[in-house]
């Protein structure tokens, strides 16, 4: 038995496709650098440190977005009421955060507790019925943006709080509360992801939904945890909008949910579900704010600037497609 | 060697290389006109990736291909077509929404009017010709979707005929087809023959290829073995070119220490699927399954690891009868389950090795809510060690291994969930022979060492080679229960095709 040599026990090489879906894993990354060492040879106000906190405290809102969807289209998901959740929760904070009424922990609480409720409706009609989450997100969307209007009259809350105001607008030894925020929930997030039974759950459900319930996954929970960290991120970042722009607005948010896939997508999470990284998301959400901010410094009009983004989208997808291959 | 007459194909000195790794190396093959040349080998050894240069769909990097004796232009698809190569795939490739006729003649309507308006009746009464001369009686306008596996089969054979091909390769054709199917494909191919028309027949089913093949060639890690008349070899013989040693015993003898009994279920019962069946299984046992497609056999398993409700019966566990509801509770209860569709019930395929093993005890590798790197690569060393799992790391994804060792990843998942009691349906399905007897040593280790477990299995010879006593099912009801002096494989039809 011994000087026999069997074919079973001669390990396998890295295979080919392996190797290339590395590279294209990669690929955003180096695409990032590339993009901002370009921007700061072509004009010198891009690499400034007030230009940089600037670009990250724009991107942070669709990076929280972004970091909720990418738990969602791990399992194979899609959320498109995250604009909607967007207004709901900053209205619903806006409500409580008029003035001094209340300390800021209410507002703040009030707000995350009716994105948790939210989220966590789109993820009860998605595990108990057989609707596919794009309709029931399609139909919360709407939902949700009724609910913001009903919830403000129509009007936008303003005579926010000063301490409401900080969380948005202020800064903590230098640094603007949003990055903060969006640093914070990026170590958070991450560590769910690949720290965690759920986060592995997640990858398990969205790449074979059999395999995992045969696994004995409760298939359903994980879905649930899904869409309600998804409502609760949004929540965060329809607090933090509110806080900015010192108002409640019922129409604000419209389309974010679109950045936010759109930052997950670039980033390398597939829409067919299974992968997909934080860092990627970040990544992702990083590149287009860097790309819009590069835009504007250069004077390129915002309508081609939409054109710019909506390639890079397609870029990114036909990447991921042949690393699917 | 000198070009013949005969040789409708002469393939000489392929080379295929995937970055630096030889998927063929020096290849040969040379088929005959009307003859069914069978193409051997495991998976792995080059036989896909030889058809589809053959087929155009790659290129290869040395070596010609000779068809009539005038060179087949490399790694082009209509070239090969039109040259006369057409492939009838494992999975078939028809549009489901339309009809047979236009799947025939699909990318090649002809119309039989002035304006060049399509005319389905036209078409309809082409494929009506074609299918006639083939003696098969599906009608021209059904739509495709409508028919079974193998009558779509037949529909792409005709498509190919149609197309004047000279070659066709059939890729495992018969992998979805019940006995009287395969039948009547035989009797297809033998018109084929007659009319010339060369096969290059690929299949892992030994008895199929003794039946149907002239001519044997075989292939072992993308070298070109050898060629030979069917009559001239044996099960044995062909197995031994294969693997390139000898197997031994497929069957090991196995000793019998039979202790508790595990689970037991007491006339079970899902409407529509199975009814009053009883059964009872032992530490240190193997209760095979046998019985025909649609017999009821994956659905008492599904039942009872919890993926489908009994509507009547009681599973009792070591004696205390049990509710199962859901895969959960089976797992709690110390009941593993490896399905038979391993793609779609077992692995996830873009996990690793490593996580797609630890997969259904996850909770036992965290720390504070957090997961413990370390436990789970040794764990999973550990198993991949054990069950001789070939991977280049516990890294690598499960989608880039071989069934065999995809199949012993799926069941490295289910033991660390630690079982008492493992249902296997069809542990060996579409795995090549040495990793079957890899499979066979496997279970055998695992009721050595207490486990109880239930196999269901089509192929007769490993459940007879197998079990210590044989549950035998036919049309969801149960018909014999055999002990292995019982059992043999006219026994076990007997009763399997009974009432």
């Amino acid at each position: 038995m011994k000087n026999t040599i069997d074919p079973y026990l001669k390990p396998v090489r890295e295979s080919y496709r392996t190797r290339v879906s590395r590279l294209g894993k990669a690929g955003i990354f180096v695409a990032f650098i590339v993009v901002c060492v370009a921007l700061s040879l072509i004009t010198p106000r891009f690499l400034t440190v007030p230009n940089l906190m600037i670009i990250v405290t724009q991107v942070s809102i669709n990076a929280l977005l972004a970091f909720g969807v990418t738990f969602v289209i791990i399992t194979g998901g899609i959320d498109l009421s995250l604009g909607s959740m967007v207004a709901v929760t900053g209205v619903v904070a806006a409500l409580f955060a008029r003035s001094e009424t209340y300390p800021v922990v209410v507002p703040i609480l009030a707000g995350l507790l009716s994105g948790l409720l939210f989220g966590a409706f789109n993820g009860f009609v998605i595990t108990r019925s057989k609707v596919p989450p794009f309709i029931v997100t399609l139909g919360t969307m709407t939902i949700g943006r009724g609910l913001a209007l009903i919830l403000s009259k129509g009007r936008p809350i303003s005579n926010l709080s000063d301490s409401f105001n900080f969380i948005g607008g202020g800064q903590l030894l230098g640094v603007p509360m949003p990055i903060i925020i969006l640093v914070v929930l990026f170590a958070v997030c991450s560590v769910i992801l690949r720290k965690t039974v759920l986060g592995r759950y997640m990858y398990a459900v969205g790449g074979n939904e059999q395999a995992a319930k045969a696994s004995g996954i409760q298939i359903n929970n994980v879905k649930m945890a899904v869409y309600t960290m998804s409502g609760l991120l949004a929540a965060l970042a329809g607090i933090v909008l509110t806080s900015r722009i010192t108002t409640g607005q019922p129409n604000a948010g419209a389309g974010f949910e679109l950045d936010a896939i759109a930052a997950a997508i670039i980033g390398g999470t597939s829409t067919s579900g299974g992968t997909g990284t934080m860092a990627g998301t970040l990544i992702g959400a990083l590149l287009i704010g860097v790309i819009s901010n590069g835009l504007d410094l250069l004077n390129v009009s915002s309508y081609y600037q939409q054109v710019v983004m909506g390639v890079i989208i397609i870029g990114a997808v036909v990447l991921d497609s042949v690393n699917q291959k | 060697m000198p070009f013949d007459r005969d040789y409708v194909l002469t393939i000489r000195g392929l080379t295929k290389t995937f970055s630096g790794v030889k998927a063929l190396d020096n290849v040969e093959l040379t088929v005959r006109q009307g003859e069914v040349h069978a193409l051997m080998g495991e998976n792995g050894a080059g036989k896909s990736t030889l058809m589809k240069i053959l087929i155009g769909l790659l290129t290869a990097d040395s070596g010609e291909i000779l068809l009539d004796g005038h060179e087949l232009k490399n790694g082009d698809v209509n070239e090969a077509m039109k040259r006369g190569i057409a492939m009838i795939h494992q999975e078939i490739m028809a549009v489901p929404e339309l009809t047979v006729a236009q799947n025939i003649f699909l990318g090649r309507e002809t119309t039989g009017s002035l304006f060049g308006w399509l005319n389905d009746n036209h078409l309809n009464q082409q494929a009506k010709q074609l299918l006639d001369q083939m003696g098969i009686s599906i009608r021209p306008d059904t739509r495709m979707k409508y028919l079974s596996v193998a009558e779509m089969q037949m529909v792409e054979i005709a498509k190919a005929i149609s197309n004047d091909a000279r070659v066709i390769i059939m890729d495992e054709p018969t992998s979805a087809l019940s006995d009287k199917e395969v039948a009547t494909l035989f009797g297809i191919i033998r018109d084929l023959k007659q009319k010339g028309v060369a096969i290059i027949y690929i299949s892992h089913k030994m008895d199929e290829i003794f039946t149907i093949a002239d001519t044997i060639t075989v292939l072992r890690d993308g070298q070109y073995i050898g060629t030979r008349p069917a009559a001239d070899l044996d099960i044995d013989r062909l197995i031994a070119m294969m693997v390139g040693r000898e197997l031994g015993s497929l069957f090991p003898e196995s000793s019998i220490r039979k202790g508790n009994e595990v689970l037991s279920v007491r006339r079970i019962s899902r409407t529509g699927a199975f009814s009053d069946v009883s059964f009872s299984v032992h530490e240190g046992e193997v209760l095979g399954i046998a019985g025909l497609m649609g017999a009821g056999r994956t659905e008492v398993a599904r039942a009872i690891f919890g993926l489908d409700r009994i509507s009547s019966g009681e599973i009792r566990i070591k004696g205390q009868p049990v509710v199962i509801r859901s895969p959960q509770d089976a797992i709690q209860y110390g009941i593993g389950y490896v399905s038979e569709d391993r793609k779609g019930w077992g692995f996830v395929p873009r996990l690793s090795v490593k996580q797609n093993i630890t997969l259904a005890s996850l909770p036992n590798h965290t720390k504070g809510g957090l997961l413990q790197e370390k436990s789970e690569t040794d764990v999973a060393t550990k198993m991949i060690a054990d069950l001789r799992i070939k991977t280049a790391s516990p890294d690598q994804h499960v989608l880039y291994l071989s069934g065999g060792n995809q199949q012993k990843v799926v069941i490295g998942k289910v033991l660390l969930a630690s079982p008492d009691v493992i249902i296997l349906d069809e542990p060996t399905r579409g795995i090549d022979i040495g990793a079957k007897a890899e499979i066979y040593k496997l279970i055998n280790q695992l009721k050595a060492s207490g486990i109880a477990i239930i196999m269901i299995s089509s192929e007769l010879p490993e459940i007879l080679g197998l079990s210590d006593r044989i549950l035998v099912l036919t049309k969801g009801k149960q018909a014999a229960m055999l002990s292995k002096e019982e059992a043999t494989q006219e026994t076990i039809m007997a009763y399997a095709m009974q009432y």
